[in-house]
């Protein structure tokens, strides 16, 4: 990465759409956008596992175990308010909102700071 | 790749040319990451070799049956692959398509299938895929093992294991290893058979590339019993070592409690280990076999200093149950090979405490067990903090080239 941060665009607000990402690569570093609930995230596309490619990973909802009044399971569920990235390597899940795995705080992504005009989408890093 | 646009005259953002990876990616993008690492961490400076990795012999299944021996049996298996849709990659294996549980369901699509696009030329497929990874990761040699044929050792049919053992290997010797230096293996052995045992280190135990033989995924079978002696002795003899290939099942009566996949991996792979190192140990055959290399496969680590500390407990006050033994039963641990594979590190103190444990400067060895889905590339090894540079050095490559004399 450089030293100093830049502003780099990298496309049309339409190439990231809703519950999508976009993959680029500026000089050597990669880099994943994604939307979802209309806010853009993005993140360097390394794992907090073991530095694999995560934000070429399958894009998937959380999933939750239903557990009813008395305590028995009913069984697993998708939790659509919560939007998952999953790195392809091994499996480690990200909350896409925050770059967290929901079972360890301190396994996250490094986040890249993304912002949206009328022209498209910029990340800077 | 295309360009999106210039910006300030000073950085540029393109398309990355696969946006998801899936089963028809290939395997170099996949592993670009790791790659990327062989720089970071200087790895082009170490001979790292691979001692568990897999090829997929899927494709090749047909080229496989026609390698067996008896006509009739052959015939069986063919007529198998033609008629039943499912089975035209598996006849007579032991794989059940339905319990393929490994993947998180898509979640890591290179467990599932290397489909990627490879040029029809006379290289065998397998082969391609093999070098891509190896030099993806920086690895100079691999051993390289079966995936489906890994199951063999649960399989209900002796005659068939046999068959299809002698099948296997005979294709692999003749079709993969001749090709490539840098691939090596350790063969399967049809291990509820000792005369069959006998006859394969017979047939393969001076073949370029076979580094040693080894037992997969059995784990009914007490590997102490007195019929085996000749089959170690054999390979004791030879200078040749013997491994042992883990491999779960979830139809254990442990297991068989188990409702998630979680479970079961993490459970079964390990007590398939655990359950023939004390027959192992108890029955006193490092006594008996001093000179006969034994290495641990793909059951990570942690569960050797629990072994360690389990076994010599019951020793001490049992010491008539395993008269054989002279010393404690981690003295002889800690003189076994072990590989890295899935390497637990979530605890680093017990790490280091789990390195020290085994020896690992001179008993360790790194493998990947890639392609499959809880695979370590070699930055796993280069980067722990607590190992010296030689110990690193070690593990990633120079104990293998010592045992295997590569």
């Amino acid at each position: 990465m450089p030293a100093t941060s830049q502003r780099v665009y990298v496309g049309a607000s339409a190439r990231v759409p809703e519950g999508g990402r976009l993959v680029v690569d500026v000089g050597d570093t990669t880099i994943g956008i994604f939307r979802f609930q209309g806010q853009l995230y993005a993140y360097l596309n390394t794992c907090a596992h073991q530095g694999g490619p995560v934000c070429q990973g399958k894009i998937i909802p959380r999933v939750t175990e239903v557990i009813d009044p008395g305590g028995e399971s009913r069984g697993f569920a998708f939790d659509e308010s919560s939007l998952h990235i999953v790195c392809p390597w091994h499996g480690f899940e990200y909350d896409i909102k925050t770059g967290v795995h929901p079972g360890r705080p301190s396994a996250r992504l490094i986040r890249v700071a993304v912002d949206e005009t009328s022209e498209g989408v910029y990340v800077t890093f | 790749m295309s360009k999106v646009e210039l910006t300030n005259g000073t950085a540029s953002a393109t398309e990355h040319k696969v946006q998801q990876i899936t089963t028809r990616t290939d395997s170099r993008e996949i592993l670009a990451n790791a790659r990327r690492d062989i720089a970071r961490y200087h790895l082009d400076d170490y001979f790292i070799v691979d001692v568990d990795a897999h090829h997929v012999e899927f494709d090749s299944w047909s080229e496989i049956l026609d390698h067996l021996e008896n006509p009739v049996l052959r015939h069986n298996a063919k007529s198998m692959t033609q008629n039943w849709p499912n089975a035209k990659q598996l006849a007579f294996s032991n794989h059940p398509v339905g319990m393929t549980f490994q993947d998180v369901f898509g979640r890591i699509p290179h467990q599932c299938e290397l489909g990627e696009h490879v040029d029809k030329t006379d290289e065998h497929r397998d082969l391609t895929l093999v070098r891509r990874a190896m030099d993806s990761m920086g690895i100079k040699m691999q051993i390289v093992f079966p995936q489906p044929m890994l199951e063999m050792g649960l399989h209900p049919e002796p005659d068939i294991v046999t068959a299809m053992t002698f099948a296997y290997n005979r294709w692999f010797t003749k079709t993969i290893l001749p090709r490539e230096k840098r691939v090596k293996t350790l063969l399967c052995l049809p291990f509820h058979d000792p005369d069959a045992c006998m006859k394969m280190i017979q047939e393969f135990g001076e073949t370029p590339g076979v580094v040693g033989f080894m037992i997969t995924s059995q784990r009914h079978a007490g590997v102490h019993k007195n019929m085996y002696m000749r089959v170690y002795k054999e390979l004791e003899e030879r200078g040749l070592p013997l491994a042992f290939h883990a491999g779960p099942t979830w139809g254990d009566t442990m297991t068989s409690t188990m409702n998630r996949f979680l479970g079961v991996h993490s459970m079964s792979f390990v007590t398939c280990n655990m359950t023939h190192m004390t027959n192992w140990i108890v029955n006193g055959l490092p006594e008996r076999l001093p000179k006969l290399k034994v290495i641990w496969i793909e059951s990570g680590l942690a569960w050797v200093p629990f072994m360690m500390q389990r076994l010599d407990h019951e020793y001490l006050m049992r010491q008539s149950d395993a008269p054989l033994l002279k010393r404690l039963p981690s003295e002889y641990i800690r003189e076994m090979y072990f590989t890295t594979q899935p390497l637990e590190v979530t605890i680093p103190h017990m790490l280091e405490a789990t390195f020290k444990a085994v020896n690992a400067e001179t008993q360790l060895m790194y493998s990947s067990d890639w392609p499959h889905w809880d695979f370590d590339v070699p930055s796993r090894i280069a980067g722990i903090p607590f190992l010296s540079e030689q110990a690193k050095r070690n593990i990633l490559g120079e104990t293998a080239r010592k045992l295997f004399h590569l």
